[in-house]
């Protein structure tokens, strides 16, 4: 069995339809890199397995339990469905009025995930796993986007979701600053996670993932493992998009 | 000069009954006002049509007209229409009618403020709330709401030193206010009569109490000036 599988979402915003029916399976363990144009659905679609968007019709099941189904739930069972999956944004929403620590704490204490020492000592291992125990008592304001995105790695951690979805990790943040993040997501993988990476960073995604879908117009027009899909790219739309992307670099 | 000299404490005596009048206005006004002003604000940011509508109505009807107007159609009206004054005619009677105006105007400024202030707090902060599976109220309350003060500080402190000086209006229905009691050595108070000059000091008053209003409200935004919003 799958940890995630989605079936046949379809979402759209007014008359634009942003997912036609996309459909992929994850295994534990391992990870996806969602690449295409912008406006090819693939924010659109981690938003949707967030549950910050919902999808009109499809499914998606994790641990073979049916999240959702293309209909409405309560409150209560939807706070249950987020708490599956993570999300780190390309914009880090920090909250700023708290410091490091309190950002990464904030949620489990407010979610009676544990007692307050434990929540602390398992939050101070999350710091010092993205590099930052010296940051610890600082607030958002004070550290570099790079920084600031790997407590928001730390902060998805916390909750110790299912599936961790990336959107764009990088894509705020200065060139020279997006080696340590990307450092950070890399160590992940050697630490079981399950991911879900939507990125412009080729380099990346080819080297990190186990598999990659490539988005255009709301559809999934290739998947694949890297290898088939950068060095064998079978759909015409694929090969384009590599084309035009090698042009920029 | 002696004159003067012999009417002044008499004058400062009346200034500073007056004074205390303004003072309880004042307090009384944003005990109410403030917290009216968010349920206010949540009713005008409501995703059901009618009650936001009702609310973006009221405001601007309360908003659009001078509150001198409204304290006297709230303590008169009962009284002409329904032949039944309920704030009675007594000094408690006009201090709660004035008091009552006073809330509801500051509410619906306060309540814009809020909205303001609400709406301004980037969306991607409630969505990170979301994402950790935090409920509505604590999104609100742990994530919302000190960024949103911090936000609302300079707009409210602007707000509530006019409201200092706003007070001075309840004199029109006769509340005994810092003005009225100046006013009062003009056609004669307390054995003096046709003198502006109480008028004047009474600014003295307004001026030094915005002061210290003015150092609270620094005090405030320095103190959440540990974050950026």
């Amino acid at each position: 069995m799958s940890l995630l599988e989605v079936r046949n979402i379809s979402k759209s915003f007014g008359k634009v339809d942003v997912l036609k029916d996309v459909s992929f399976t994850l295994e534990k363990g391992e990870v996806l890199s969602v690449i295409g144009s912008s406006g090819g659905g693939k924010t659109t679609l981690l938003r949707c397995l967030n549950f910050l968007e919902f999808a009109e019709k499809g499914q998606i099941i994790v641990n073979g339990e049916v999240l959702y189904d293309g209909v409405a739930v309560n409150d209560k069972k939807l706070r249950e469905n987020r708490l599956h999956f993570g999300l780190v944004f390309q914009n880090f929403n920090l909250f700023p009025q708290y410091n490091v620590l309190k950002n990464i704490t904030l949620a489990p204490k407010l979610l009676k995930k544990g007692t307050d020492e434990e929540i602390e000592a398992d939050a101070r291992r999350l710091i010092e796993r993205v590099g930052l125990s010296d940051k610890i008592e600082n607030y958002p304001c004070e550290l570099s986007g790079g920084q600031q995105q790997r407590v928001a790695i730390a902060r998805a951690l916390a909750l110790n979701p299912d599936i961790l979805c990336f959107d764009e990790p990088t894509s705020a943040l200065d060139p020279e600053l997006t080696g340590e993040v990307l450092k950070v997501i890399k160590g992940l993988k050697n630490g079981d996670s399950t991911m879900i990476v939507v990125t412009h960073e080729m380099g990346f995604a080819k080297e990190v993932s186990d598999k990659i879908i490539f988005m255009a117009d709301g559809i999934i027009e290739e998947m694949g493992t890297p290898d088939e899909i950068f060095n064998h790219p079978k759909s015409e739309k694929t090969k384009a998009f590599f084309s035009k992307s090698l042009e920029n670099l | 000069m002696s004159d003067f000299l012999e009417q002044l404490p008499i004058v400062f005596d009346a200034l500073n009954e007056g004074f205390l009048q303004t003072l309880k206005l004042f307090v009384i006004t944003l005990l109410g006002a403030l917290p009216l002003g968010l349920i206010l604000s949540f009713g005008s940011m409501s995703k059901f049509k009618p009650l936001s509508g009702l609310i973006k109505t009221v405001v601007w009807i309360v908003r659009g007209s001078p509150l001198m107007i409204q304290l006297l159609i709230i303590y008169y009206f009962p009284g002409i229409v329904f032949d039944n004054n309920i704030w009675g005619s007594g000094l408690d009677g006009r201090f709660v009618a004035s008091a009552v105006a006073f809330i509801i105007n500051y509410a619906c400024y306060f309540s814009e403020i809020y909205r303001g202030g609400i709406q301004g707090v980037p969306v991607g902060q409630q969505e990170a709330g979301k994402v950790l599976g935090l409920s509505k109220t604590q999104i609100f309350f742990k994530v919302t709401l000190l960024q949103m003060v911090k936000r609302i500080v300079p707009p409210m402190s602007n707000e509530i030193i006019t409201l200092v000086k706003d007070t001075s209006l309840a004199r029109i229905i006769a509340m005994q206010e810092l003005i009225w009691a100046g006013e009062a050595f003009l056609t004669g108070s307390r054995g003096i009569s046709g003198q502006i000059w109480p008028l004047f000091f009474t600014a003295i008053y307004y001026l030094v109490f915005n002061g210290v209003l003015t150092i609270l409200f620094g005090k405030i935004e320095k103190k959440l000036s540990y974050f950026k919003v």
